[in-house]
């Protein structure tokens, strides 16, 4: 090992550490800009030191390669919205994938051009990033889609669907054992020609294994593809023997596989149940079987009286869901959030974990619209206040305070954790209408005689609140 | 299975479990600059593509590199940008009240 190589390696285990403290410091808000910060420094230590690999001899191509990059990444750092923040880190987990994948191609390739023997090892690594690389890129821009819209939301499912994705997989299986045993010299097919196949057969799996998922499971699916996109890049630091790719890897891979779990246990639904079975493809059936409600069978309140209630109470707790975001209501929801603090009451949020696209979105949006996080409360802490608490107001959420999850075993959404909006003295719901959920089941909660409806749209309702609270 | 492998494969697991302990700690109310933030890391793969761009052994290694390289800097440049940009936003009730 050369002097430059031994600077080289121990650079690349000091960037290994940084990563790992860096990521420490995010178990707190106070230190997580600087934890971000020193694995964004341990990141550029690593690209530096790496110029000084003698391998590299021309520059044009990295200068141009750094500069294209890295000024799309700050564009789009800097203008994205944060209710669009899920389906950035989507396609900035994609990216990650193609790089992993094609940094796997040049070693095939280069093998291949030179025709030097490649142990079973490294085929084999380079086999298996390939797969995960390509998986993790098209996968990653169908979540994209999905979450933007371009592509339905929808599941898609057709006939015989995991047979079909269970046959491709096993087909690439395949190719991928004969060009590692065989190099792919089959019947005059050139070991270029089926790598490039699998390419495309990899790229066509991951697009069939994300279509199938509604839009509401999106969470579970871009931390899965956020475990990817590390396993990824573990998977080229295996082609390349190189540790610091294989550490960073394993790091994001198991952060990514954690919030999996964290957004399962959050639907008590297992993982199999969220990428094979297509939930809410069928909404409205678990709802036809009982008598149609409507909105005489409800307390419909108008603005003055919920104003009333929530300025004369002592304790009241805010549940925000997905609708908030898409009303781009929380800005005015902290106005009266304020309104209602400066009057002496308690203000608190519920978080339920899959109230927003990805996991955390939710505080992240309130983040933005300056609410402190130490007004945001999790599920299992704030339920158990939630009998003392006067009144309860839901912005854009149903399943998430369904009772129907704690109360009703033959619900399609028993056993989920539901913020307890129910047991609170008062309850009030803001909703457009008395449409169900993602889940398509009815919720109870708006029946109940101690819930008061406040029908219209989230933004107008909370300005509506603002004035009649000022009055007061 | 050769020696180097080996290793290889211990590095990847004891660092699997490092990740587990040190994520397990994330508060939910981090989620979401935690994965733009890991999202980042796993840019790592940068590193392979400087040396693949670098090598200047033909063009088509050249441009596989280069493709790489744009892919993996705008994983790392945006993924670490927009977490500052989050992280900014948290803030406890006592600075709260003041300007943004």
């Amino acid at each position: 090992m050369t002097t430059i190589q031994l600077v080289i390696q121990l650079a690349y285990l000091l960037s290994a550490v940084l990563f790992i403290v860096g990521l420490k410091r995010l178990s707190s808000p106070a230190t997580a800009r600087g934890g971000n910060s020193l694995a964004a420094g341990a990141m550029l230590l690593a690209v530096a030191v790496t110029l000084l690999d003698e391998s590299i001899v021309s520059f044009e191509w990295i200068v141009g390669g750094l500069a294209v990059g890295g000024l799309i990444g700050v564009l789009m750092a800097r203008l994205v919205k944060m209710t669009a923040m899920p389906q950035m880190v989507a396609v900035f987990n994609g990216f990650g994938g193609l790089a992993s994948g094609l940094v796997a191609a040049a070693e095939f390739l280069s093998a291949g051009a030179e025709g030097t023997p490649v142990s079973l090892d490294a085929s084999i690594s380079i086999m298996a990033g390939t797969l995960i690389g390509a998986v993790t890129f098209s996968g990653s821009l169908v979540a994209f889609g999905k979450l933007q819209g371009v592509v339905t939301e929808r599941p898609v499912v057709y006939r015989a669907q995991q047979v079909v994705n269970g046959l491709i997989f096993a087909t690439l299986l395949g190719a991928m054992a004969w060009l590692v045993a065989e190099g792919g010299v089959l019947a005059g097919l050139e070991p270029d020609a089926l790598y490039l196949g699998l390419w495309a057969g990899a790229m066509l799996l991951g697009v069939l294994l994300v279509i199938p998922i509604g839009g509401a499971d999106m969470p579970v699916v871009v931390s899965l593809l956020n475990s990817y996109s590390g396993l990824a890049a573990s998977a080229a630091g295996f082609v390349l023997g190189n540790n610091v790719l294989i550490i960073s890897g394993a790091l994001v891979g198991a952060s990514g596989l954690i919030l999996t779990r964290i957004m399962c246990r959050a639907m008590n639904r297992s993982l199999a149940n969220v990428v094979f079975g297509a939930f809410g493809q069928a909404p409205g059936a678990a709802g036809a079987a009982g008598e149609v409600r409507t909105k005489a069978d409800v307390n419909a309140a108008s603005a003055d009286d919920v104003a009333m209630m929530l300025a004369y109470a002592n304790k009241v707790v805010i549940v925000p869901g997905y609708g908030l975001a898409v009303a781009q209501a929380q800005h005015k929801l902290r106005e009266l959030a304020d309104h209602l603090q400066s009057r002496g009451v308690q203000v608190r949020y519920a978080i339920h974990p899959v109230a927003g696209r990805m996991p955390g979105h939710m505080n992240v949006l309130l983040a933005e619209a300056n609410v402190p996080y130490t007004q945001l409360y999790e599920v299992e802490d704030i339920n158990p206040d939630m009998p003392s608490v006067d009144a309860c107001l839901v912005v854009g959420a149903n399943d998430t305070v369904n009772p129907a999850a704690r109360d009703e075993p033959d619900s399609p959404i028993a056993g989920m954790p539901i913020v307890e909006a129910d047991r609170a003295k008062h309850t009030i719901v803001l909703k457009r209408s008395l449409s169900p959920g993602f889940a398509g089941i009815d919720n109870e909660l708006f029946y109940k005689r101690n819930t008061m409806m406040l029908f219209g749209d989230a933004a107008e309702s909370i300005a509506r609140l603002v004035e009649e609270v000022k009055l007061l | 299975m050769s020696g180097t492998i080996l290793v290889s494969v211990y590095v990847f697991v004891l660092a699997m479990f490092t990740g587990f302990e040190v994520i397990t700690k994330v508060p939910p109310t981090l989620h979401t600059p935690l994965m733009s933030g890991a999202n980042a890391i796993s840019g790592i793969s940068i590193v392979g593509a400087l040396v693949v761009a670098g090598l200047g052994e033909g063009l088509l290694f050249t441009v596989i590199g280069t493709v790489a390289l744009v892919a993996a800097t705008i994983n790392v440049v945006g993924g670490f940008m927009v977490t500052d940009r989050m992280l900014r936003m948290f803030k406890r009730d006592t600075d709260a009240s003041g300007p943004r």
